[in-house]
């Protein structure tokens, strides 16, 4: 019998339940209110206590109302149908809930469990498998999508029998496996699994090395995020983070893109969804949203459901990752998590820690960012899911924890600088001072000469090297004067700004110019680094910039045509010319 | 509910500065209830200890108060017959006027699924070009103005408001000094706007806590016009900050730990959930919500403006440029979000490179002017970006240009040309083509 209990104490969503046998730590329970069910999670127990918070609004919530204990923790449904899908912080399925307005109470499922896929099976009867193993698969958008022994069965099975290639829906028995007792146990297309923990039935998680193509120069060429590898974007607000975030999920060369929208705006979920329809996906030529799934927690929805959205995100990347595909995960934005939990916390009074975020930020962040990677399955196979979460520092002051927190995990470190937004120069991504560690791993270098050319680490260093000249030079010339520096200084400087205006900022509402294709990029790149090794003579600073603003704006041209196309062919030519009549 | 006059509890243990403790059972979370006639809300159940926040400030209150619980939510009376009309926070007629018929609704209502919204596509016009050309509004947008209290905001927004294409504009008055609510009843009433104006109005003189209901008042009527009646709705909020230090004045009488600038850990989602209310609704119906967060001394890293700012779809600065002796739409700070959603789709195809060639040189402009304040000779590129950010400024920039976006438009080509060579606008080359003024 489940445990029950009765309300006893209110304060907005955290609600405290005397109740009558055992409770664990986050477990789920519904609290009847007049017939409407409210879901809610332990936090915390105190004797005969359980506080729990409400993942919706306890507006006339009353004390001795009764609450029934659920026996089991968050968990999400995994299965075929979740691509395209639309889903809540809880995996409600947002489409098909009734009226505009979100009415408590009301759970969806995420997925249909009366549609039926054409099933294919992989293991034979008599196969050895164990938690994670493939049965079969079904094809979901054209993607392989593995049914697997379940992740919560431990220890060895022996497949007893598998349907025939047919269609089924979820729920028909695919296959019975036998334990080592001589039991048996029917496995369907559908399994549930405790979002906080995480998915880990796989060999090993080796370092990760190979180039995730987004399409976003800055990042693939100065500072490259690899398959499962973990990056952060923190930045003010207005400095660009969520149109850089679409951009690399609208172009990034993944399998699916899962992108929890975290606290942040309905109407940038609204984009997505009106968007993704549409457009193509630019390595498939399918539709986007074919490979995309939705996990939306607006910032106007219920808190407590917000901390639950990035685990239910991160526990389908890894449901994905366990079939070998490659699974780019976006949350936007995780100091909106972090914030739900400071809430809570504060409702519990704990004693805080800095900024009164809860004292375990450092180890619950740590934790979340551990659960991507890159893996070899025990098939052999390998899967990865990418997690690029951006932050949204309180002032845009990077010393606050949830950026210093998140620094300390993620690899790749895509600062968005206000001053570079003010000056209109997109992606504000600072040159200098991001960074990504994968470039100095000796599998990336090695990978990265062989996919593009061996001095390519080199010249992304020379870049480097010469983007913090400009920079250095650019501060002298404003205490200093333009006159005040000699004339070679100007060419240094110009030189840094041809780099930044033609190969760092990228006009990401152009069709062309937003997504550039990594063989575009080596051609930008050595456009670039031609022009920075050229050695010219200018009779003044003044000579320098109309030379340069001249060269910009004829690159800039070529950014903006179709690679190799008739018009970017003209605007190479005069682009060439221009150059040459200058030696 | 008609259960009025319920049980009537005399026993108060606790009071502080907002809020009373009484002993009383059955009673809901968030229920209202009178205290003495004062009106107040359920904000804590601990067991039979109800913990009620009084808004209008516990001064007075006995240990014997007389606490009559009202067995619902803070609630509106929504219906046409709003039209026209005055209130205070509670949605009572300030205006001598009668009270309101209609279907009683609560306020603070849910969420709208986001499935359900459309995306902003409707341009609204203002006629202002530091709105219309650079910091286009998309109906279905919330955005603030950024400003000092000094500044001329409110006029701005009056202006806005009456020339937007809309059906009903809204006022949210918090904290507002009685001059500007005056201020606000002349301007509309003089353009002969007051039939589609409802005000929601708590002004200075008004107790602080009962701000806190203004927002919710002000949409949840325009919920009404915009859902049921498919209406265009524009609603102001003025001003978020003090809304916020209201906030902050009940957080600190409920003992909770005080995060950024003594503001609540809750700040970000008590603003999200008025601001999200903003929408494009699928039948037409709109809420676009334009507000006002005042700053103190510009610092915009305070926990109300950076808060606001990451929920909000863009801020909008007003600067005076001491070169033209205006006050302007600040160009570098302020954004429209939702901007690209119409230039260069219901606007001109130019709009979005002219918008941002005449920007980047403004902004040489302002380089060129550091240099001149610096000491330092000018070039001649500079001597010519500070003569078009000076027209620039004046004609375009200003709060009181009023022109259509095409003329905006041809105007700004113009100073291209009077000014520029093409290559140093660096437009694409197609643009320049068509529209370059010989």
């Amino acid at each position: 019998m489940s445990t029950k209990g009765t309300v006893k104490g209110i304060i907005s969503n955290l609600v405290t339940v005397e109740v009558d046998g055992p409770v664990s730590q986050n477990e789920i329970a519904y609290i009847n209110l007049d017939g409407t069910k409210l879901m809610s999670e332990v936090i915390k127990v105190v004797g005969k206590n359980a506080y729990v918070q409400v993942f919706e609004s306890t507006r006339g919530l009353r004390v001795d109302t009764p609450v029934e204990f659920a026996g089991y923790m968050l968990e999400v449904v995994l299965a075929p149908g979740l691509l395209e899908r639309n889903l809540d912080g809880l995996e409600n399925n947002l489409e098909t809930m009734d009226g505009v307005f979100l009415k408590r109470g009301d759970y969806t499922s995420p997925i249909d469990f009366e549609k039926p896929w054409h099933f294919k099976p992989i293991a034979q009867a008599g196969d050895k498998v164990t938690a994670a193993s493939w049965l079969g698969e079904v094809d979901e958008n054209f993607q392989p999508h593995k049914i697997m022994v379940p992740f919560k069965m431990t220890g060895e099975y022996t497949v007893k029998s598998i349907v025939t290639e047919g269609n089924y829906n979820v729920n028909h028995v695919i296959a019975v496996i036998t334990d080592a007792d001589g039991n048996d146990i029917d496995i369907t297309m559908v399994q549930r699994w405790p979002v906080k923990l995480a998915i880990t039935q796989y060999k090993e998680k080796p370092r990760p090395y190979k180039l995730l193509e987004t399409g976003c120069r800055v990042i693939d060429t100065m500072n490259p995020i690899v398959e499962g590898g973990t990056g952060f974007i923190p930045g003010a607000f207005g400095t660009g983070k969520t149109v850089l975030q679409h951009g690399i999920s609208k172009q990034a060369e993944a399998d699916i893109v899962i992108i929890a929208a975290c606290g942040e705006r309905a109407n940038e979920v609204v984009e997505v969804f009106t968007e993704f329809p549409q457009l193509d996906d630019p390595h498939t030529g399918r539709k986007l949203m074919e490979r995309t799934i939705i996990i939306a927690n607006t910032s106007n929805m219920p808190v407590a459901a917000r901390e639950a959205s990035v685990y239910t995100a991160m526990t389908i990347g890894e449901y994905y990752r366990a079939m070998g595909l490659k699974v780019l995960l976006m949350a936007d934005s995780t100091s909106r998590w972090a914030q739900a939990l400071r809430e809570m916390s504060n409702r519990l009074e704990e004693l805080p820690g800095p900024d009164a975020f809860p004292m375990d930020i450092s180890s619950i962040i740590s934790n979340f960012y551990g659960r991507a990677g890159h893996v070899i399955l025990n098939n052999g196979q390998e899967g990865s899911i990418t997690f690029i979460g951006t932050v949204s520092p309180a002032g845009g002051n990077l010393k606050e924890p949830v950026t210093e927190n998140t620094k300390k995990v993620a690899r790749c470190f895509y600062a968005l600088e206000q001053e570079r937004a003010d000056r209109k120069r997109y992606p504000a991504i600072n040159p200098i001072e991001s960074y990504s560690k994968y470039i100095e791993y000796p599998e990336f270098k090695k990978y990265i000469s062989e996919l593009i050319s061996p001095d390519w680490t080199e010249k992304v260093n020379e870049l480097r090297t010469r983007l913090q000249r400009g920079k250095e030079i650019a501060e002298q010339i404003n205490i200093l004067g333009d006159d005040g520096v000699p004339t070679e200084y100007h060419i240094v400087f110009w030189k840094s700004e041809f780099i930044d205006f033609v190969l760092l900022q990228q006009d990401s509402f152009d069709k062309i110019d937003s997504n550039t294709s990594l063989e575009r990029q080596e051609y930008i790149m050595d456009l670039v680094i031609n022009v920075c090794r050229a050695e010219w003579e200018f009779d003044d600073f003044n000579d320098v910039a109309d030379f340069f603003k001249k060269l910009i704006n004829a690159a800039r041209q070529m950014n903006f045509s179709e690679f190799k196309s008739d018009k970017f062919n003209r605007y190479q030519e005069e682009f060439s010319e221009f150059l040459s009549s200058k030696e | 509910m008609t259960k009025a006059f319920q049980k009537i509890y005399t026993q108060v243990t606790q009071i502080t500065k907002a809020t009373c403790t009484i002993k009383a059972t059955d009673v809901g979370n968030e229920e209202l209830a009178t205290v003495n006639g004062k009106l107040a809300q359920v904000v804590k159940i601990a067991k039979d200890e109800v913990t009620l926040q009084i808004f209008g400030g516990t001064e007075g209150i006995p240990t014997n108060a007389e606490v009559i619980f009202l067995g619902k939510a803070p609630s509106l009376k929504v219906g046409d017959q709003l039209s026209g009309r005055f209130f205070n926070a509670f949605g009572e007629p300030i205006d001598g006027g009668s009270v309101p018929e209609g279907e009683e609704r609560q306020i603070g209502g849910p969420s709208v699924n986001p499935m359900r919204r459309k995306q902003p596509s409707e341009l609204i016009a203002t006629g202002i070009a530091g709105i219309d050309l650079n910091n286009t509004l998309v109906s279905g947008q919330k955005i603030p103005f950024f400003a000092d209290p000094d500044q001329p905001f409110n006029a701005v927004m009056a202006t806005v408001a009456l020339r937007a294409e809309t059906d009903k504009i809204i006022l949210g008055g918090m904290g507002l000094t009685n001059d500007d609510y005056l201020y606000f009843k002349k301007v509309f009433s003089n353009a002969g706007a007051l039939d589609r104006i409802i005000s929601f109005v708590n002004t200075t003189e008004d107790p602080p806590v009962e701000r806190l209901l203004v927002p919710d008042m002000a949409l949840t009527a325009a919920e009404y016009f915009a859902v049921d009646k498919n209406e265009k709705v524009l609603v102001l909020l003025t001003d978020m900050t003090s809304y916020a230090d209201a906030l902050a004045i009940v957080s600190n009488r409920m003992d909770q730990i005080p995060s950024k600038d003594s503001m609540p850990g809750s700040l970000y989602s008590d603003l999200a959930k008025i601001y999200e209310k903003a929408a494009q609704f699928p039948d037409g119906g709109s809420i676009t919500i334009i507000a006002v967060t005042t700053l103190s001394g510009g610092d915009i890293t305070h926990a109300v403006p950076d808060n606001t700012g990451y929920i909000t779809e863009g801020q909008l600065f007003l600067r005076r440029d001491s070169s033209v002796g205006k006050v302007i739409v600040d160009p570098f700070r302020s954004l429209s979000r939702l901007k690209q959603l119409v230039q260069g789709k219901k606007t001109r195809e130019d709009h979005p490179q002219v918008m941002n060639a005449a920007v980047r040189l403004y902004s040489d402009a302002s380089n060129a002017q550091t240099k001149l304040e610096n000491g330092f000779d000018l070039t001649d590129y500079d001597r010519r970006t500070l003569d078009f950010a000076k027209d620039y400024a004046r004609d375009i920039l200003a709060i009181d240009v009023n022109l259509n976006i095409t003329e905006m438009l041809d105007y700004t080509w113009g100073l291209f040309a009077k000014y520029f060579k093409p290559e140093e606008v660096s437009i694409k080359k197609e643009m320049v083509e068509k529209y370059w003024k010989n």
